[in-house]
């Protein structure tokens, strides 16, 4: 038999309900694999014990009509797990045991999955590097000092690195599929609504989903089924009938009507960019699958857009860390210096910075040249999407600008990171479900990942048209094991 | 627009997070590089659009007015860097 870590999440599945490998053997063998991959910097707090002997009751008392049986996953650190620190990757967080479960996490329990740990992110999941944590940066498998992307860095990595089967991660910007991207692995996130957001410690509330990242497609769906519940406890959850996303995938694209954004041909963009997505219309005509040229006129404005919306959401609901109900504590002279020192020290460069930016946009004489004009554009963004989709069925396009750069490359110029997302952000800003698929290299051999944007609910068929490219491009990540001496 | 040291003092005493000269002058820089990125914004005309505050423009559900969780005084206090078993202690207030 193959390695266990070698499997893919859903053969995992099959194989422990034929019983013929138990779900102690399964957890033993990626707490194994964690313990070797210390270099990689993936998780922030390991609950390997708690995981065996959560695997060792699986395997005395087996349910195998659950979804994950006895499967081992780790998570981002930005899901409240009950008795299991969650921090975000801040200091004002590095304490913080939660004690209630996120929805989604509880899902994951429910269908039989098991936490070994909570893995590396930006700090609030404000970054794209992963360089903003409190704990450190991550080393993205494919190359040594090389950012794994974020902000769920640490999901990336861990997933490219086989250290968990699949994984979920947070998007509110890009933060699953520019990750994604930059490791050879597939990362989804669903429309806003689909997900609860209960539990997730919140960035911008009107942006944050939750969503799998995984291997291949297959396992994005079983995920995407695990994951997406309604949920009162989120205000903003939706009732929509699921689909049975695994059930349901398959590569049949014939007569599906695939858009072109013009404006995502960007100034300064790859070459090799611009040929994968070429590659990436030929697979879907050659599928029987329709190219149509399409308009986002607004397309430019997104990323301005997002950094009003976002900070400004962030700056209020970061306000709770005020050093009083949890969390890191300063010392201070009254009440209000406490607020001040505690926040301070607290919070890292990056989330000061948004805080900031938020704060400003928000304050008075302020709010309608930036928020209120923010907000409208929005409107203009999505309007964009509404007018496209009259035409087309789904939207192709590049994940990312430029491949994974270099850890340290872009730390000290925040436009510049910013413009990573340039692709990522617009969807969520219209609330829209995207999936990132591995689809080739550059000339370094670094991955790259296209884009397949649907309309809102619509997960299954653009499932279902990265599946059929996925097929179709046979791609094969290039690791090899640097981190293990 | 710029962002001058005086204004960078004055949102980081509505964020409530104190910042010393040194971080206020590199954070001033940042925060212009930033606004000059946002402001491409003023060029589009937006006079008759409507904002969007939510994505789903749907109205919220009601539900009943119920507690939920009971007797969990001890669990909110738990993660309180300080506290007197019964209430969460801050620096005094009122002299």
């Amino acid at each position: 038999m193959s390695n266990i870590i070698d499997l893919k999440l859903f053969e995992l599945v099959e194989k422990i309900k034929k019983k013929e490998i138990s779900s102690t053997e399964v957890t033993k063998a990626f707490i194994d694999r964690s313990q070797k991959s210390k270099k990689l910097n993936s998780y922030i707090t390991e609950n390997f014990e708690n995981a065996l002997q959560k695997a060792k009751q699986f395997d005395e008392k087996p349910d195998f009509n659950k979804k994950l049986p006895g499967v081992p996953l780790a998570v981002k650190d930005l899901f409240c797990t009950k008795n299991i620190r969650t921090t975000a990757g801040s200091k004002i967080l590095e304490n913080f045991i939660p004690t209630y479960e996120s929805t989604v996490t509880q899902n994951i329990l429910n269908e039989g999955g098991i936490i070994i740990g909570k893995l590396n992110c930006d700090e609030f999941a404000m970054g794209s590097s992963n360089e903003t944590s409190f704990f450190g940066n991550v080393q993205n498998p494919i190359s040594e000092n090389l950012v794994p992307g974020g902000s769920s860095g640490g999901s990336s990595s861990a997933l490219a690195a086989k250290l968990t089967p699949a994984t979920i991660g947070t998007d509110t910007g890009g933060s699953i599929r520019q990750p994604a991207s930059f490791t050879g692995t597939v990362g989804l996130k669903p429309t806003y609504g689909s997900c609860s957001r209960y539990g997730i410690v919140a960035f911008a509330s009107s942006l944050d989903q939750a969503g799998p990242m995984t291997q291949n497609v297959k396992d994005c769906a079983l995920m995407l089924e695990v994951i997406s519940s309604y949920d009162n406890k989120d205000s903003t959850s939706v009732d929509f009938k699921r689909g049975q996303y695994l059930k349901d995938l398959n590569e049949n694209i014939k007569g599906k009507k695939i858009g072109i954004p013009k404006q995502y041909r960007v100034d300064g963009m790859p070459k090799e960019i611009d040929e994968l997505w070429k590659k990436g219309m030929k697979i879907i005509e050659d599928n029987g699958g329709e190219i149509i040229e399409i308009n986002l006129p607004n397309t430019n404005y997104a990323l301005p857009t997002y950094y009003i919306v976002a900070p400004a959401e962030a700056s209020s609901n970061l306000a709770r860390y005020d050093g009083v109900k949890y969390g890191f504590r300063s010392k201070g002279e009254n009440l209000i210096d406490m607020y001040e020192k505690t926040r301070s020290e607290g919070f890292g460069d990056e989330v000061k910075r948004r805080i900031m930016i938020g704060t400003y946009v928000l304050s008075s004489g302020y709010y309608d040249a930036y928020y209120l004009k923010a907000q409208k554009v929005r409107r203009l963004i999505k309007n964009d999407f509404d007018q496209a989709y009259k035409k087309v069925d789904a939207i192709l396009t590049p994940s990312t600008p430029s491949s994974a750069f270099k850890i340290g490359e872009k730390t000290n110029d925040p436009v510049s990171m910013y413009l990573n997302d340039i692709f990522t952000v617009p969807i969520n800003l219209a609330g829209l479900p995207a999936i990132s698929i591995p689809a080739g290299h550059d000339k370094s051999g670094y991955p790259l990942g296209l884009q397949v944007i649907g309309k809102a609910f619509d997960e299954q068929n653009i499932l279902n048209i990265a599946y059929s490219i996925e097929k179709n491009i046979n791609f094969k990540n290039n690791i090899n094991d640097w981190w293990i001496n | 627009m710029t962002i001058d040291l005086k204004t960078v003092k004055h949102i980081s005493k509505l964020s409530r997070i104190s910042i010393d000269d040194n971080k206020a002058k590199k954070l001033s820089d940042d925060l212009n590089s930033i606004f000059k990125f946002i402001e491409k914004l003023e060029k589009l005309d937006t006079e008759k659009i409507e904002p969007l505050t939510s994505i789903s423009e749907t109205n919220l559900k009601l539900r009943k007015d119920e507690i939920k969780s009971k007797n969990i005084r001890e669990d909110i206090l738990k993660n309180s860097p300080e506290d007197n078993k019964d209430f969460f202690v801050v620096p005094k207030v009122v002299e």
